[in-house]
């Protein structure tokens, strides 16, 4: 066998599947870590139950996904993004100029985040956003003052909570979870304990103040993690006296390993949240490019069997892992199967 | 030799005896004692992590090759098989006519733990998938008896591996406490046992929701596929580069900015690659996404620098006699590097190759924006050029995504993967050990 000999056949099989490459025959998806589980129940059921090809799921975290869902319209871009959080204006933008004009929401529904600590670990059973606020933030309220967050210990700012260096592992900046947790928890722990008035008390801006509201120290004690829930896991399991913000479905896969708190005094479950007595929540989407249903083979197909009944409905396999089920999922359906587009 | 040049001659010489040892022989071999005693106790030390890493790779690794299963006949009618096929969710209308075979399967031969359906459902994995699949297949055996061996449910199969206990468990609504008993019946009564995991050796990826269901087979073909392209790609190029650059290119400038360039290129970070292929591969040239050929093409970018240099340095290695001679007797230069010089440098291209195969074989880095890891379920391709082009994930992105996974069922699966990964390097490695004995020359 020459060298040339299998240079050019190789080079040929290159070039055979470069004239098949404009034949893409399965959905592209890719976003959020959060959806990724629901997503590839979804996936591999949408394999199982119909004759298209499985639909091929990766994961990179919200922001990634979207950004690389807005590159472009054509078979070389991804089909959907998931997101745990609602796309931004700026990324609406940046697909637009991108080409990707019409993009379809789904909202496939809510997913609450918990916090939990090692199983044998201190007592960490209770905690209201107040208390996240005081661990965490660079500037808290001491005796009505806003000061440097003087805090080391749990027991620092709440008796109820046990006496143990603070340490929080945290969902990093590139996952959606991160927003969800500086608005419902950060920022309202910073209300509730009047931090904010005081910092417009002292001259800022609304719009400062609000943004200072939502900083968390960098100076070890909350720890940014990057990956999946997974490296939180094996953060908690070696230092017992972290905390680890989770998503409901990880923590209910894994609770004999984790404990859970309460917050603000309601435990987190999917009937908790489903009522919204359980405050930190936040809805789940995916987003469709318009541009491409028709061109690639069972991507309406793909997003109506998401949100249909049986799937992401109460009693669906989605609602078993974890997911708490939209009420609002018949409009939802209506909407993909008029493909409505956001405006 | 210089020693004793140093010494002065007018020195009065001590008398020498070969059979009584001087102070300082005795401490050149005591120094030479102690060095043996630190190889010794370097190569100790690695073979201990190499054991321990071996141990516990296989001890974390071999569950994943059993699991717990349920075996029962069943028979289909063809009005429920219409009836499923009707539906949307066709695969839970099949669960749910074996879950009501096995509960009255179960009522009929009189076992006393009380349960309910729920319980069943709870047992049992996902078992619609592979029913209806084997069903759509074989439609004439509808309405006769059909042996059915499926997998049970991830937190079932960690039961009777050990990992799931009465204590360690708590009830929610994927295991109850109480559903262990009518395990433990299930399994006096022979429906339920422990039993080799074909699945895992032959199986592609599946849902978060069904561990039982994961099989790494699919991912190595696409490793396979991918190591093809590398294979095929990155040797011919390689050692064409290479003999051009040690045999035939003039030194000069530019030909040292290529070396060193090669050279940087070797530790160019893995990740890197792979955006590159995004951009060039993916959005430039169009090749399809998630496919072992853009893949192969990443991975021989990064392999190109390690085999031309472990080349060159195979071909600096043969004698300059052997050209000379070759040269001699009135061969042209091509014909001195390609009849003698290339023959004799083989095995150490081969060694080379195979060291440049092995790291491509275990990267998941340049595979992630490439759309290979996550969860990419396609099976296995329906044919050879197929195998190039039709999604697919590789080993390594295969065991990465396992291991994220919240359900501990999966993290089992990584470690079995893990094995299975060692075993497809050995292979290519005692494949790569033969040829080197058929191309080895003495000289």
């Amino acid at each position: 066998m020459s060298l040339v000999k299998l240079t050019t056949s190789a080079l040929a099989i290159a070039a055979i599947s470069a004239t098949t490459a404009a034949a893409r025959d399965q959905v592209q998806v890719a976003g959020s870590s959060t959806v990724l589980p629901y997503a590839s129940i979804v996936a591999e059921l949408f394999g199982d139950n119909t004759d298209f090809p499985t639909p091929v799921v990766e994961s990179g975290g919200s922001s990634a996904g979207l950004k690389r869902f807005c590159q472009g319209v054509g078979t070389e871009h991804t089909d959907v993004a998931n997101a745990s959080r609602k796309i931004r204006d700026k990324e609406i933008k940046a697909c637009a100029e991108n080409g990707v004009t019409d993009i379809i929401e789904v909202r496939i529904g809510y997913d609450g985040i918990v916090f939990a600590s090692q199983k044998s670990g201190p007592a960490y059973t209770a905690f209201t956003q107040s208390d996240i606020f005081n661990a965490l933030a660079p500037k808290v309220m001491v005796d009505g003052k806003l000061v440097d967050n003087p805090h080391t210990k749990w027991s620092d700012f709440n008796a109820d909570l046990p006496a143990e260096d603070i340490l929080a592992f945290i969902p990093g900046t590139k996952h959606g979870t991160r927003e969800v947790f500086e608005e419902k928890v950060v920022a309202a722990g910073c209300e509730a304990t009047g931090a904010f008035e005081a910092m417009m008390a002292v001259g800022m801006s609304e719009d400062d103040a609000e943004d200072a509201c939502l900083e968390v120290m960098s100076d070890g004690r909350a720890v940014d993690i990057d990956g999946d829930y997974t490296e939180t896991l094996a953060s908690i399991d070696a230092n017992a006296n972290g905390i680890g913000v989770f998503g409901l479905a990880f923590y209910e896969n894994n609770t004999d390993k984790l404990k859970v708190a309460t917050m603000a005094g309601v435990s987190p479950s999917t009937e908790t949240i489903s009522t919204g007595e359980y405050p930190v929540s936040r809805p789940l989407f995916f987003y469709v490019k318009k541009a491409h249903i028709g061109v690639i083979p069972g991507l309406k197909e793909y997003a109506s069997f998401f949100v249909a009944d049986e799937l992401a409905g109460p009693d669906g396999p989605l609602a078993n892992y974890g997911l708490v089920s939209d009420p609002e999922l018949s409009a939802t359906q209506a909407s993909i199967a008029a493909e409505e587009t956001m405006n | 030799m210089t020693d004793t040049l140093s010494q002065t001659p007018d020195a009065p010489r001590k008398s020498a005896s070969l059979h009584t040892q001087d102070a300082r022989t005795k401490k050149r071999n005591a120094a030479e004692a102690r060095f043996k005693f630190y190889g010794l106790t370097a190569i100790a030390i690695g073979l201990f992590f190499l054991v321990v890493l071996a141990v516990s790779i296989v001890r974390s690794g071999l569950p994943a090759f059993t699991q717990a299963v349920v075996n029962v006949e069943f028979t289909l009618t063809k009005e429920q098989f219409d009836d499923a096929e009707s539906q949307l969710f066709k695969t839970k209308a099949y669960s749910g006519f074996f879950n009501a075979a096995l509960v009255e399967r179960l009522e009929a031969s009189g076992i006393e733990t009380e349960f309910d359906e729920k319980a069943v459902e709870r047992i049992l994995g996902k078992t619609g998938g592979t029913i209806r699949e084997y069903f759509r297949e074989n439609q004439g055996e509808l309405g006769s008896p059909v042996a059915f061996s499926l997998a049970t449910s991830s937190r079932v199969d960690g039961y009777l591996k050990g990992r799931v206990t009465r204590e360690n468990m708590e009830d929610s609504r994927f295991l109850q406490r109480a559903d262990l008993d009518l395990v433990d019946d299930l399994q006096a009564a022979g429906i339920l046992k422990q039993a080799f995991n074909w699945n895992f050796i032959t199986g592609a990826d599946s849902g978060v929701d069904n561990p039982g269901g994961a099989g790494i087979g699919a991912s190595v073909v696409g490793s396979f596929f991918m190591m093809l392209v590398v294979l095929f790609l990155s040797l011919p190029i390689g050692v064409a580069a290479s003999i051009y650059l040690e045999e035939f290119a003039p030194q000069n400038r530019f030909t040292d900015l290529i070396e060193v360039n090669i050279s940087n290129l070797a530790a160019v970070p893995s990740i890197v690659f792979g955006i590159l292929g995004l951009a060039v591969f993916i959005q430039f040239m169009h090749l399809p996404q998630s496919a072992p050929l853009v893949g192969g093409l990443v991975l021989t970018l990064m392999t190109l620098p390690t085999i031309i240099i472990s080349t060159r340095a195979s071909l600096k290695a043969v004698p300059p006699s052997i050209r000379d001679a070759a040269l001699g007797l009135g061969a042209s230069k091509m014909q001195a590097v390609f009849h003698h010089v290339l023959p004799l440098a083989m095995p150490g291209i081969l060694t080379g190759t195979i060291i440049g195969l092995a790291q491509a074989l275990g990267e998941t880095a340049p595979l992630l924006l490439i759309g290979m890891v996550g969860f990419v379920a396609r099976g296995y391709p329906d044919g050879f050029v197929a195998g190039f082009t039709e999604p697919n994930s590789a080993m390594p992105a295969q065991i990465y995504t396992w291991a994220a996974r919240a359900d501990v069922g999966f993290y089992e699966k990584a470690w079995g993967g893990i094995i299975v990964l060692l075993l497809f390097l050995l292979t290519m490695n005692i494949i790569a050990i033969i040829l080197r004995r058929r191309f080895e020359r003495r000289w």
